[in-house]
């Protein structure tokens, strides 16, 4: 217990350390693919809760960033400049309030999460998919309509409050809380119904709970990196949360490994890149290969290795790094 | 009055054209329980192929009804022959594999088409040439009846029951409803199964194909991206008429465009696309069966 806080402060505390130091030292151009790195990251693990470890397959994730980005930049575009409480600086007020609309974005966004996850959970794989998908699109229709933030003109001028520091943080706490889930009676419930929900549930999983579980902690935090994203662009536009923006993140899964969280990190920082290499090639040609290529890869993988990078591994599986493993359970489904 | 049964009759002439398409979902998801993502993206390859049939032969130059025997024709064969290479060098190979990843197999080939059509076709949208001469329309006691949606009907209708004579009075037909009850059992009675899925790709695909021609008279605009809502609706439509149903998906696609009609002109037509998924999660809450599906119990 006490170990685990210990690395949450080391880990939060490196961050925010390094967080005024890193975009001295890189250049802006890579400063930004860091940060929509660790956004990624955030969003790749926690749609692998989903779609991994409890094996319900959705495709909205998309939706929920949506959602908690527009929470959290509606907050703090409309009462952040009226932050007044006289005896903390501006900086820590900023601090708090950024801190307390990410939350509450997220909190929205997992509270949708919930509203669908109730009775869409009940049905099986395909249709879960499609519900989902669908789900995302009308998340995108209603903002569209909605003149408190813009509609189809998109929301600008919100502070631009991300740094390195608020993303790895969040990243990093993402996949610490996950980790301790999956370590967790929880954790094995939620691989139990990945396995056979039926033999789950015979077990005395309450796998609708499990499930509905599993998605509000996933859109939470893809509401929190909605927030930092739109705190970083300073500008949202419901055009950006559309269907490519959700299979962007579930080919990260695919990719890394359905169920693997170090698959989802690694998976999101090499597709974060690829993006990046394949600019120059786009620019020469002046069409977009982007998709093609990641649609290419998504079939390649699943008719030639569907496991993708790490299958259900973890880096704890892997040589130097197995003395930090804990729980040999979190290797259920390996065959 | 007048005015609302106008609006029926159009919801009605769009709702043909969604059952052309999710008679392709509801037949590939009986025989094979997969719903085949790249369908919506097929009927987008089917417009494009009578884009481009039209373009060549000179079509658009004397239009009528021969004209457009010629596109469909062509389309279909196309269609036909993408839906037989998605199953041949997608699906098949997955066939024992669990169902999720055969789904996310079908959102790559879905997507592939999608934006491999953008780079074959290019992004912006074409006109789609006129292959038939609408003329006056006909007039019934103050409803309007567009000829050329008259002929959309009549010609999506002709398909369906093409289909169905095919499905249920022929051996293919017999065959195909043997291998979606069960895969083995029809192959110890001697049906190749691989064939028979084959077939029902193409039938699937091609009449997807024409679908993509009827839209492009009706709607004259192509996109690459045209498949995707279009697509994701008639399987909803597929869904509210019971999945895996031949006469549940036309009913489903029929009230499913009269709904969209009716939204369109007495709410807002933004929320069109969003009504689709509203009536899906309905559906699938209350009677997930749909209108004319069968419960079926899960095998443990």
């Amino acid at each position: 217990m006490i170990k685990n806080f210990l690395w949450l402060f080391f880990g939060c505390g490196l961050f925010i350390v390094l967080s005024p130091i890193v975009p001295e030292m890189i250049n802006p151009y890579f400063f930004t693919i860091l940060i929509y790195a660790g956004i990624n990251i955030t969003l790749a693990v926690s749609l692998n809760l989903i779609n991994g470890i409890t094996g319900q397959f959705s495709m909205g994730h998309a939706g929920f960033m949506a959602v908690g980005g527009y929470v959290s930049a509606f907050l703090t575009t409309t009462y952040g400049g009226s932050l007044q409480l006289p005896f903390l600086s501006i900086e820590i007020q900023e601090f708090l309030f950024f801190s307390f609309s990410l939350f509450v974005g997220g909190l929205s966004s997992a509270f949708l999460g919930y509203l669908v996850g109730l009775p869409s959970l009940r049905l099986r794989g395909d249709y879960l998919a499609i519900v989902t998908l669908g789900f995302g699109e009308i998340i995108r229709v209603v903002i569209l309509n909605i003149e408190a933030v813009g509609g189809a003109r998109g929301l600008p001028g919100i502070p631009k409050w991300t740094n390195f520091g608020w993303v790895f943080t969040i990243a990093f706490v993402c996949i610490l809380v996950f980790q301790r889930i999956l370590q967790s009676p929880h954790g094995r419930a939620l691989l139990a119904i990945r396995e056979d929900e039926i033999a789950a549930e015979a077990m005395g999983v309450n796998t609708t709970r499990y499930k509905v579980t599993a998605f509000m902690l996933g859109a939470f935090f893809a509401g929190v990196a909605g927030g930092l994203f739109g705190h970083f662009l300073t500008y949202l536009n419901p055009q950006t949360f559309d269907f490519n923006r959700s299979f962007e993140i579930i080919i990260m899964v695919v990719l890394g490994g359905m169920g693997s969280t170090t698959g989802a990190v690694v998976a999101a920082l090499f597709l974060t890149g690829l993006r990046e290499l394949l600019r120059p090639l786009q620019e020469i040609t002046r069409l977009d290969f982007r998709m093609v290529i990641y649609s290419l890869m998504l079939i390649f993988i699943m008719l030639t290795k569907p496991n993708g990078f790490f299958g259900s591994k973890e880096i704890t599986d892997f040589g130097p790094f197995r003395r930090f493993k804990k729980n040999p359970l979190n290797l259920a489904g390996e065959k | 009055m007048a005015e609302f049964f106008q609006h029926i009759i159009n919801g009605l002439g769009v709702g043909a054209i969604y059952a052309l398409i999710a008679l392709g979902y509801t037949m590939v998801f009986g025989i094979l329980q997969l719903i085949n993502f790249a369908h919506g993206d097929v009927y987008m390859l089917g417009a494009f192929a009578g884009f481009y049939v039209s373009h060549y032969f000179g079509l658009a130059k004397n239009p009528g009804l021969f004209s457009l025997l010629v596109a469909l024709a062509c389309s279909m064969a196309a269609c036909g022959a993408i839906g037989y290479c998605i199953e041949r060098f997608a699906y098949r190979r997955l066939r024992k594999q669990p169902r999720v990843n055969v789904l996310i197999t079908a959102v790559g080939v879905s997507l592939f088409l999608e934006f491999g059509g953008q780079l074959l076709f290019g992004a912006d949208p074409k006109f789609f040439p006129t292959l038939y001469e609408s003329g006056e329309p006909l007039v019934f006691a103050g409803i309007q009846i567009n000829r050329l949606q008259l002929l959309v009907f009549v010609v999506s209708m002709l398909l369906m029951f093409g289909l169905r004579y095919i499905i249920f009075y022929t051996k293919k037909g017999k065959a195909m409803r043997a291998v979606s009850f069960n895969h083995d059992l029809s192959a110890l009675m001697g049906i190749p199964v691989d064939q028979i899925i084959s077939l029902t790709f193409v039938l699937g695909s091609a009449l997807a194909g024409a679908a993509g021609i009827l839209v492009g008279l009706t709607y004259p605009k192509i996109d690459p991206l045209m498949g995707v809502m279009f697509g994701l609706k008639a399987f909803v439509a597929a869904v509210v008429g019971g999945i895996g149903n031949v006469t549940g998906a036309l009913i489903g696609a029929l009230l499913m465009g009269v709904a969209e009609a009716l939204v369109v002109a007495y709410w807002s037509s933004t929320y069109r696309d969003a009504l689709a998924f509203g009536i899906l999660i309905v559906i699938l809450l209350f009677k997930p069966t749909g209108l004319l599906g069968r419960a079926a119990a899960e095998k443990v």
